[in-house]
C-alpha cells in the first residue's frame, strides 16, 4: 500500500466539474431566495460545500478497504441513527427526518447512502461465485431493505427510493443470470399493484397527478404544473436571474431546493440547462471511468454506486421538474440547497477519490 | 464513446478463463451497459427541456403571464346627488368587493364560496353563466371583515385563486326611506333593461339607477371604471400595480330640492299613506316630493336578496310606486279652480252668478248630493269655492259641457305627463266625448259631465299634476315643466290667456278657502297671504277593488293644494293624505311645508341668534349618525341640551 499520494493524483477533473455545479447551485439559490425568508440559504450553502470539500479530502485519504473491513459496524450504527431520527427527531411537515447534531440538524437518512454503498460493495466483494445465487441476493436485498423500510416509515418515499438503485447496479454488476432476472421483474410487476395499496394518500396523489397532471390543477399537480410552466417561461435563452417570474412570485415551491432546476430553467432557458445537465454528465461519466480503472472489484462496486446514486437522483429531480417523474421530494446533488445532502455527496466523491488514489497498488 | 467501445474490445480480447471474478475487467460490459443508460437518461431529460423551452415557448411564457398578471377594474364611484343648496343627499361609501376571475373559476370551488359567503349556490351558478362574456364577476358587495379574512386566508393558488377583492363603492342613501322615491336606487341590470335603448352601452353585471333620479341621470351620475394591472405573487397578495387606467367619477347631481322642506314634508306624512310636492310654480322647479309607504334604498344598493325584493314588491301598499307622480286619483273638489276659470273665461257665469243650493239638486234625472247636507243656500263664485259647493259646480259643469271642461283641464295639464325628469310618470285622465270614444267607443252622456264638475267620476289626476294645475293658475295661467335639475331656462309648456279680472276672482275664491273661514282654514298663517283648495275624493271606480282587499274603509282621499303667498307665488304645495276621510286632514301637511319654507326664507342670510334654541331639525332621524356634514351649520354647540 503506497503511503504517499500526491495531491496531483486527485480526480481533478471530477472536482472541477463538481465545484462548477456548485457555483450553478449557489449563484441560483442566491437568485431565487433574494428577498425571500431563505435570503440567507446561499452562503450557507458556501459553508456546506466548503466543509464539503473538506470532508471529501478526508475520505479520500482513508483508504477505502479499511472503511469496507468495518462496514459491518457502521451499518449497524446507521440502524441506530434511524431508530434515534425516529425517536428523538424533529417532526416537519408531518414526517420525521432531521435530527439535531451539535446545532445542526442533519437527514440521517442520506448519510445511509455511503453505507449502503460501501456495504453492497462489501457484500459483493466477498461472494465467489460467478454468478449470484438467490440466497445471496435475498441477504442483501434484506440488507437494504431494512434502512429502507426504516426510512420509508419516516415517511420518506423519495430518499428511500433512492437505495434502491444502489443495490440495483451493484446486484447487476455482480452478475444475475437472467432467468433471475426475469423472474425477479416478474414478481415486482405483481406486487406493485399491492406495494400502491400500502402508500400514503398524499403519496398516491402524487402518483395520480403525475400521471395526470392537470386533473387538479390546484392541488397536487399544482406542483408540476407550475414548474412546467417555469421552465417553459425560460425558453431558449432564459429570463435572466432574479427576473423570473415563477420563481419570484411565489409559484414554485421552495425553489432553492428540490425544485431549483426548474428555476434554474426559467431564468437561463434551454443553453443555461443544457450546459448544467452536460456538466453533470460529465460528472457522473467522470465516476464511472474511475469504476472502470479501479483496482479491484470493491472499487468498481463503490464508484459504481455512486455512479447509479448521481444518476437515479438527477434522473428523478429533473425528470420532476419537467414534469416526466412524479414528485419525490429529492434533492438536486450539489445544486439543491441543504447541508446534509450536499456532505453526502462529497463523501461519496471523497470514496470515488480514495479509489481512484489506489488504483495503482497491488 | 470511444473509450467505451475499446473498453468493449479488450474485454473481448481476454479469454473468458483468464479472469477470474476478482478482476474488475470483468464488468466492463455491464459498465458500457451503464454508460449506454446514463446517455439515455440525458437524452430523455434534454428532450424534455427541448419540448418545453424551444419547441412552444409561448403557450409557458403565457401561462406564467397568466399566473402574475390580474388585470381588475378600478371602479369609479357614482356622482353624488346634492340638494338645491350644495348639502348632500346621497353619499357613496368606501367598501368591498369580491369578485371572480372567470378564466380561473372551478366548478367545483363554487359550492364551498358560497358557503362561506352565505351566498345561494343556485344564484351565484346562475350568474356566473348569465355573464359569460365578462372576465371578472362580483359576487358580493359590502364584504364584511370576517368575509375579507376568509378570503384572504383562501385566495392563494392552491386554494381559490379566482377570488380577488376590490374596493368599491357602496351607495349610501338616507335612512328610512327619506326621498327614497324621487332618489330612486341603483341596482344591477336586468335583461330587459340590457335590451332597451337608454342602456344600449351597458353590460351585464352594470349597476345601474334602477328608479328616480338614479335611473333618470344615470348616464351622469356613473363614473367610467378603469382597470389596472395587478401583479400577484402565489398568494394572490398584491406586489406591484402596474398601468393603472385612471377611473372617472360620476358628475354630481345638483338637484332642486330643498332638504328642509323635504325633512318637514316627510316628517308631516309619518305614519300616512299618500304623497306630498311643493313646486317653484314660477319656473317648475320641484322643492320637495314625497310619497309614503316608502322603502329603504339601502337595501337595494348592489344586488339586492331575493327575500327582501319580494318583500318589498309584493307589499299590498306598493311602496316602490312614487305616488307624487304616479298615483292616479279623482282629485276630488280641488278640481274646482279649474271650474271656475273654465266658467268666467267662456262666460256661462260671472262673480254675480248665483245658484241655489239645498243640499244637493237633480240633473238628468239623477240626484247629485253636496258635501254639506243642509245646503249652501243662494251662493256666488267666491263662496262656492271657498266653501266648496258642490252644487254650484254641477251647475257650471252642466253649463259648460263635457269638452268646454276638457279644454281647460288639458290647459292646466290634466290627463298629459307634466313632463317631469323621472322614469315611469303617468298621464292621469282629462275625460271629454272624444275620450270616451277613443275609449269605450260610446257617446258621452251629459249625466257624466255633472260628476267631472266636482274632480270625480273618470277624471284623475297625480299628486303633481294637480300641484302643477293650480300653481300655473296662481302664476298667472303659465305652466312651467317640473324639474328636479337646476336649469337656467324653465320650459313654459302652456300659457292661458285668460282675462286677468277672471283670473283674480278665482285666486281671491282659494284666498277664501284659506283665510275667510272656508275648508282650509287650518292653513292660515299670520302674515302670509296663502291660497289653497280642498279636495274630499271618493275612491275611484278602479280603486273601489284595491281598497277591499287592503282591508281598510273605503274612506275618501284627502286633498289640499296650496300656495302663497298670493301675488306673484313661490311655492305651490299638494298633500295627499290616503284614505283620511275628509279634506282637512290634509291640510297641516300643506301648512307645514309653507311654513319651512316661509321661514327659512326669513332667516336666509341671517345668522342664528346666539342662544336662541335651535328646534333641532327631526330631519337627523333620517340620516345615519354622525350628523350628517349638511345640518352641522344648524347645530349649535349646547343647542341640544
Amino acid at each position: 500500500m503506497a503511503v504517499y499520494r500526491p495531491v496531483r493524483d486527485l480526480d481533478w477533473p471530477l472536482l472541477i466539474v463538481t465545484l462548477a455545479l456548485c457555483t450553478l447551485g449557489i449563484l441560483q439559490i442566491y437568485s431565487a431566495t433574494v428577498g425571500t425568508k431563505w435570503q440567507d440559504a446561499w452562503w450557507k450553502q458556501i459553508l456546506w460545500v466548503a466543509t464539503g470539500l473538506g470532508m471529501m479530502w478526508v475520505a479520500s485519504m482513508l483508504d477505502y478497504h479499511a472503511l469496507l473491513g468495518r462496514v459491518f459496524y457502521f451499518y449497524i450504527g446507521c440502524l441506530g441513527l434511524l431508530i434515534a431520527t425516529a425517536v428523538i427527531g424533529n417532526r416537519v411537515f408531518g414526517s420525521t427526518r432531521w435530527i439535531k447534531v451539535a446545532g445542526f440538524t442533519l437527514q440521517t437518512s442520506e448519510f445511509v447512502k455511503i453505507v449502503l454503498i460501501l456495504l453492497v460493495a462489501k457484500f459483493l466483494t466477498d461472494i465467489k461465485s460467478e454468478t449470484l445465487d438467490w440466497r445471496d441476493l435475498l441477504k442483501l436485498t434484506a440488507y437494504v431493505g431494512l434502512p429502507t423500510l426504516l426510512v420509508m416509515k419516516q415517511p420518506d418515499l423519495g430518499t428511500s427510493l433512492t437505495y434502491i438503485p444502489i443495490l440495483v447496479c451493484g446486484v447487476l454488476m455482480a452478475g444475475l443470470r437472467w432467468k433471475y432476472l426475469l423472474i425477479i421483474s416478474g414478481i415486482l410487476l405483481f406486487t406493485l399493484p399491492i406495494g400502491h395499496h400500502f402508500l400514503k394518500p398524499y403519496q398516491k396523489d402524487r402518483l395520480v397527478s403525475f400521471i395526470n397532471p392537470d386533473r387538479d390543477p390546484k392541488g397536487t399537480g399544482f406542483q408540476v404544473i407550475q414548474s412546467r410552466i417555469a421552465v417553459g417561461n425560460g425558453g431558449m435563452w432564459g429570463r435572466g436571474a432574479k427576473e423570473s417570474s415563477q420563481t419570484h412570485l411565489g409559484f414554485l415551491p421552495v425553489p432553492q431546493t428540490d425544485f431549483i432546476f426548474s428555476s434554474f430553467a426559467e431564468e437561463h432557458g434551454f443553453v443555461g440547462i443544457v450546459i448544467a445537465l452536460v456538466l453533470y454528465f460529465l460528472l457522473i461519466m467522470q465516476v464511472v471511468q474511475n469504476a472502470q480503472t479501479a483496482t479491484d472489484r470493491a472499487g468498481l462496486y463503490v464508484c459504481m454506486g455512486v455512479a447509479a446514486l448521481l444518476l437515479f437522483h438527477v434522473l428523478v429531480n429533473v425528470g420532476m421538474v419537467i414534469g416526466r417523474m412524479p414528485v419525490t421530494g429529492i434533492p438536486l446533488p450539489l445544486m439543491s440547497s441543504g447541508g446534509s445532502n450536499t456532505w453526502s455527496v462529497f463523501l461519496m466523491l471523497g470514496l470515488v477519490n480514495s479509489v481512484r488514489l489506489r488504483r495503482f497498488v497491488n | 464513446m470511444a473509450l467505451i467501445q475499446s473498453e468493449h474490445r479488450r474485454s473481448e480480447e481476454i479469454p473468458a478463463d483468464r479472469l477470474s471474478r476478482e478482476d474488475p475487467k470483468r464488468a466492463a460490459g455491464k459498465i458500457a451497459i451503464f454508460q449506454y443508460l446514463t446517455v439515455a437518461v440525458f437524452v430523455f431529460l434534454i428532450s424534455g427541456f427541448w419540448k418545453l423551452q424551444v419547441q412552444n415557448p409561448d403557450v409557458y411564457s403565457e401561462a406564467a403571464e397568466h399566473n402574475r398578471i390580474k388585470s381588475t377594474p378600478v371602479l369609479a364611484p357614482r356622482g353624488k346627488i346634492l340638494d338645491r343648496d350644495g348639502r348632500v343627499i346621497v353619499d357613496n361609501k368606501a367598501s368591498y368587493s369580491l369578485l371572480l376571475n372567470r378564466e380561473q373559476i372551478k366548478p367545483e370551488h363554487l359550492p364551498a364560496i358560497a358557503d362561506a359567503l352565505q351566498l345561494d349556490y343556485g344564484d351565484l351558478a346562475g350568474k356566473i353563466r348569465r355573464m359569460g362574456n365578462r372576465p371578472q364577476i362580483i359576487i358580493k358587495d359590502q364584504l364584511t371583515r370576517d368575509e375579507i379574512a376568509w378570503v384572504e386566508s383562501h385566495q392563494d393558488a392552491s386554494a381559490y385563486p379566482e377570488m380577488q377583492i376590490i374596493r368599491a363603492w357602496r351607495r349610501q342613501y338616507p335612512q328610512d326611506g327619506f326621498a327614497a322615491h324621487v332618489i330612486g336606487y341603483v341596482g344591477e341590470i336586468n335583461e330587459s333593461e340590457l335590451d332597451s335603448p337608454q342602456f344600449i352601452d351597458y353590460h351585464q353585471g352594470d349597476i345601474i339607477g334602477k328608479d328616480g333620479l338614479e335611473r333618470q341621470y344615470d348616464q351622469t351620475l356613473r363614473g367610467v371604471d378603469g382597470q389596472q394591472r395587478v401583479l400577484v405573487d402565489n398568494m394572490g397578495h398584491e406586489r406591484q400595480v402596474e398601468n393603472a387606467q385612471e377611473a372617472v367619477p360620476g358628475k354630481d347631481l345638483r338637484t332642486t330640492l330643498d332638504l328642509d322642506l323635504q325633512a318637514v314634508a316627510e316628517l308631516s306624512m309619518e305614519e300616512k299613506r299618500g304623497s306630498v310636492v311643493a313646486l317653484d310654480p314660477r319656473n317648475g322647479a320641484v322643492l320637495a316630493m314625497v310619497s309614503r309607504p316608502t322603502f329603504d334604498p339601502n337595501k337595494f344598493t348592489g344586488r339586492i336578496s331575493r327575500t327582501d325584493w319580494n318583500e318589498i314588491a309584493n307589499d299590498p301598499h306598493k311602496p316602490l310606486m312614487n305616488r307624487a307622480i304616479q298615483a292616479q286619483l279623482a282629485p276630488g273638489s280641488t278640481f274646482k279652480p279649474i271650474m271656475a276659470i273654465a266658467g268666467l273665461e267662456t262666460s256661462v257665469i260671472d262673480d254675480e252668478t248665483h245658484f241655489h243650493c239645498p243640499g244637493g239638486a237633480s240633473f238628468y234625472g239623477h240626484y247629485f248630493a253636496c258635501h254639506l247636507k243642509h245646503g249652501h243656500g243662494d251662493i256666488e263664485l267666491h263662496r262656492a269655492i271657498a266653501q266648496s259647493c258642490d252644487v254650484f259646480f254641477y251647475n257650471v259643469g252642466n253649463r259648460l259641457g263635457i269638452d268646454r271642461i276638457a279644454q281647460y283641464g288639458e290647459l292646466a295639464g290634466i290627463g298629459h305627463k307634466t313632463g317631469i325628469d323621472l322614469p315611469n310618470e303617468t298621464q292621469g285622465t282629462m275625460p271629454s266625448s272624444k275620450w270616451k270614444l277613443r275609449m269605450f267607443r260610446q257617446k258621452w252622456y251629459a249625466g257624466e259631465t255633472i260628476s267631472v264638475s266636482i274632480g270625480q267620476g273618470a277624471v284623475t289626476v297625480s299628486p303633481l299634476q294637480i300641484a302643477a294645475a293650480l300653481g300655473g293658475l296662481g302664476a298667472g295661467g303659465r305652466w312651467y315643466k317640473p324639474h328636479l335639475i337646476e336649469s337656467d331656462h324653465p320650459v313654459l309648456l302652456r300659457k292661458g290667456n285668460f282675462n286677468p279680472e277672471n283670473l283674480q276672482k278665482v285666486i281671491a275664491g282659494m284666498y277664501g278657502v284659506v283665510n275667510e273661514g272656508g275648508t282650509g282654514r287650518a292653513a292660515y298663517m299670520p302674515g302670509i297671504k296663502v291660497c289653497g283648495k280642498t279636495g274630499t275624493a271618493q275612491l275611484a271606480s278602479s280603486d273601489v277593488t284595491k281598497g277591499a282587499k287592503l282591508g281598510s274603509a273605503l274612506a275618501n282621499n284627502a286633498w289640499f293644494v296650496g300656495f302663497a303667498p298670493m301675488d306673484n307665488p313661490e311655492i305651490v304645495v299638494v298633500a295627499l293624505f290616503e284614505n283620511a276621510e275628509e279634506s282637512y286632514n290634509a291640510v297641516p301637511i300643506v301648512r307645514d311645508v309653507l311654513k319651512a319654507y316661509f321661514d327659512k326664507k326669513a332667516r336666509e342670510g341671517k345668522p342664528l341668534p346666539e342662544n336662541q334654541t335651535v328646534r333641532l331639525n327631526p330631519v337627523f332621524k333620517f340620516f345615519s349618525d354622525p350628523a350628517p356634514a349638511m345640518l352641522r351649520p344648524y347645530v349649535q354647540p349646547g343647542a341640544s341640551r
